[in-house]
């Protein structure tokens, strides 16, 4: 048995959504770009897939669905083109975003900040995980020129008030954009009565393939475009059209919403059941309230077992998960999700975070559940945080020696 | 970047099949007791490093015979990554059979070689190797709590890179024996800061004492210091060609008021000194004349011969004048 529970990072493909790809990789080739009858052929599922997607988050038709490599892309671009339009020669200068963002939010940034002059506030998020709009609202300037909040979080999937914050932007004037990409799909997203002014998305985060994004541009609002060229897309985007990857990501979109509060429940019925029984478990702790979450997330803190050697165990038994400890990560930097909720640290060192998908079955939550338990057994049994003679006099630590950040 | 890094690696596929077996099934994970240790008349010995909230933490038992400081067993606990709980293994065993005085010997880098599977090949990968730095941070402790001394006393230099156990000496005369100027030329030279990074600069993995910044920057430093006081010297001892800029225009001042200005002013004009470039043939002077002179025919034939006469005869033979 084996088991898939990092669906945060990315999801199997759905196979009715490889089915609709397969015949615009193969006989249906064409670039839609040309007259040609090779390339117009492609015009009625593009067309299609234009209306899955607009149906999928509530767009209306004078707004726009722009789609890009992924959602980094989309990120990169309203953020590197609200600076032109807006800072570079007008007279706003900041923006507003918070710590726990995507790098493709934080790393841009930070190069606006270091290259351009802009100023970023990085709104730290409260003890349940999120920011509340009042916080925003109190950070706003009259040079501000947007603000950034995710749906929801990647690691924790607490799903951020942006029906509120995107109220408190409309009350203060500042354009408000919104990444995404681990709300759609997992949670209903209606963009139709909020008034985000820019929204990514990324297809292979809910079962549609990678190398497709968007980003949705209320009202056709103006943006310079971080892709210059032959002006596809009305010249919103150059470049050739991925036209199987839209396909898919409408067919991935229109399948992952249909009906998605059912889908919902009966993921959260198996996400819950692995929570209570990890809950179980001595000494550890869920971070958010299932309320508010995304139905498939969860990131438990195991005392005394490190995130790495939890992840290599999991590994061992085929089971696939993901954890914020900073030994896990190439660059040994811990987590900036991690380190921002987890007030004392501990989480940093030992959060698991398991993601399920409406793949994940009853059999695998059973084979899952047993494989954590016995790897925290395992792990604890290694662990000096249980070990039982304590250390003679002396050998006794007198502080973090390792001053770790 | 390059063709094999751009997936990067996996880090998990660099572990050598050592860490990967003991991580699995450590073999001297486990507790001795003081009752254990007191019924073979042994001294028990329990150390700890490091601690939960930091990431890693690990804890050393050691049974020591008192009449030769053998250490006849050796367990140890540890919270830590898979490398971590490899590199304790690995060091628990390498510490059993030994002395105390003995034990001490062991570095980090001798628990990285002995989790090797060939001796050419890197246990873990580069960031990993920090792991087991603990490993030997815990036995300096146990050791001096045996011995009755502070553990500092078993370290006789400043060990700035711990990952590659380089010291703060070897990397000062290595900068300035090779000139090096960057960081990424002193991780080349000495492989200080190849691996966990942290001594490379503040913010890293774990706060430092002394930084590679900070040591390149007085090394340097101190460098241009010994430079400047090689010049002064020559100077001094009139080696016009080993001078510094500011001390060749001085020098060249000093001719000219000398042995040319009293008969520039004579005439209504002057002359000043704007620049000196130095190549390996030429020393050039270029000078700019100032009131009558600048109008004067013979400042391009008469007046430019007997400055460079003057110039060359007092200073250096090399030396050309310019006028702009």
């Amino acid at each position: 048995m084996q088991a898939y529970l990092d669906n945060n990072a990315t999801t199997q493909m759905d196979p009715k959504v490889l089915e609709a790809m397969l015949p615009y990789m193969s006989e249906m080739f064409g670039n839609p770009n040309s007259l040609h009858k090779f390339g117009t052929k492609t015009h009625p599922a593009l067309r299609k897939a234009i209306d899955q997607v607009y149906t999928g988050i509530g767009a209306n038709d004078n707004d726009d669905i722009v789609f890009t490599s992924c959602a980094t892309e989309s990120n990169n671009w309203v953020i590197k083109s609200i600076w032109s339009d807006l800072m570079q020669h007008g007279d706003k200068n900041h923006i507003v975003t918070t710590e726990i963002e995507h790098p493709s939010i934080l790393a841009t940034c930070k190069y606006l900040e270091e290259h351009c002059g802009v100023k970023v506030t990085y709104l730290p998020v409260n003890e349940q995980g999120i920011i509340e709009a009042h916080t925003v609202k109190s950070f706003i300037t009259d040079r501000t020129a947007l603000v950034s909040v995710m749906w929801a979080n990647n690691e924790t999937g607490m799903i951020f008030p942006i029906k509120e914050i995107s109220d408190v932007c409309k009350e203060k004037g500042v354009l408000f954009h919104t990444d995404a990409v681990q709300a759609v799909g997992k949670i209903p997203v209606n963009v139709s009565d909020m008034d985000i002014a820019f929204m990514s998305f990324s297809a292979h985060k809910f079962h549609g393939p990678k190398g497709i994004g968007a980003l949705y541009i209320k009202n056709s609002r103006k943006l310079t475009p971080l892709l210059h060229g032959g002006e596809q897309m009305g010249g919103r985007r150059s470049g050739t059209l991925n036209v199987p990857g839209i396909v898919g990501m409408g067919e991935a979109i229109e399948l992952a919403t249909t009906n998605i509060e059912e889908k919902m429940a009966s993921i959260a019925k198996i996400r819950d059941r692995i929570e209570d029984e990890l809950l179980k478990l001595e000494d550890v702790f869920v971070v958010g309230d299932r309320a508010n979450r995304t139905p498939n997330t969860i990131l438990i803190s195991i005392r005394g077992v490190e995130g790495e050697g939890m992840l290599w165990d999991l590994n061992n038994s085929l089971i696939g998960a993901s954890t914020g400890s900073a030994c896990a990560s190439a660059d040994l930097e811990g987590n900036t999700v991690m380190l921002a909720i987890g007030a004392d640290n501990e989480l940093a060192h030992t959060g698991m975070r398991l993601s399920l998908s409406r793949y994940t079955t009853e059999e695998e939550a059973d084979y899952v559940i047993k494989a954590f338990v016995d790897g925290v057994h395992r792990l604890r049994g290694i662990s000096s945080s249980y070990a039982k003679v304590g250390p003679t006099t002396g050998g006794e630590v007198r502080e973090c020696e390792l001053h770790h950040h | 970047m390059a063709k094999n890094d751009i997936l990067g690696e996996s880090l998990w596929d660099a572990y050598s099949n050592k860490v990967t077996t003991l991580m699995n099934n450590p073999q001297h994970q486990g507790e001795i007791t003081e009752e254990e240790a007191a019924s073979h008349g042994n001294k028990l010995i329990v150390a700890d490093f490091g601690a939960e909230s930091c990431g890693d933490a690990v804890r050393l038992y050691w049974e020591v015979d008192p009449k030769d400081d053998k250490i006849v067993n050796s367990k140890f606990k540890s919270f830590g990554c898979g490398t971590a709980i490899a590199s304790s293994d690995v060091m628990t065993e390498l510490c059993i059979d030994k002395t105390v005085q003995e034990a001490v010997k062991i570095t980090n880098i001798d628990v990285e070689f002995a989790l090797r599977d060939n001796p050419d090949t890197p246990a873990v990968p580069p960031q990993k190797m920090h792991c087991s730095v603990m490993a030997y941070d815990v036995i300096k402790k146990a050791a001096g709590m045996y011995l009755g001394v502070d553990e500092g006393t078993f370290e006789t230099e400043i060990i700035v890179c711990e990952c590659a156990r380089v010291s703060l000496t070897t990397l000062q005369e290595v900068i300035k024996l090779n000139d090096l100027t960057t960081v990424e030329q002193i991780t080349d030279y000495t492989k200080a800061g190849g691996f966990c990074k942290s001594c490379i600069k503040p913010g890293g993995h774990e706060d430092r004492e002394y930084y590679l910044v900070d040591i390149l920057d007085d090394t340097r430093k101190e460098m241009d210091k010994e430079k400047m006081a090689a010049a002064a010297d020559a100077g001094s001892k009139g080696d016009f060609e080993g001078m510094t800029l500011v001390q060749k225009i001085k020098a060249i001042d000093a001719v000219v008021d000398e042995n040319i200005r009293q008969f520039l002013v004579m005439d209504g004009g002057d002359m000043e000194v704007i620049d000196v470039k130095s190549t390996d043939e030429n020393i050039d002077v270029y000078i700019r004349y100032l009131g009558a002179c600048s109008s004067c025919t013979s400042s391009s034939t008469g007046t430019l011969y007997a400055i460079e006469a003057a110039l060359k005869e007092k200073l250096s033979q090399k030396i050309r004048v310019l006028p702009i």
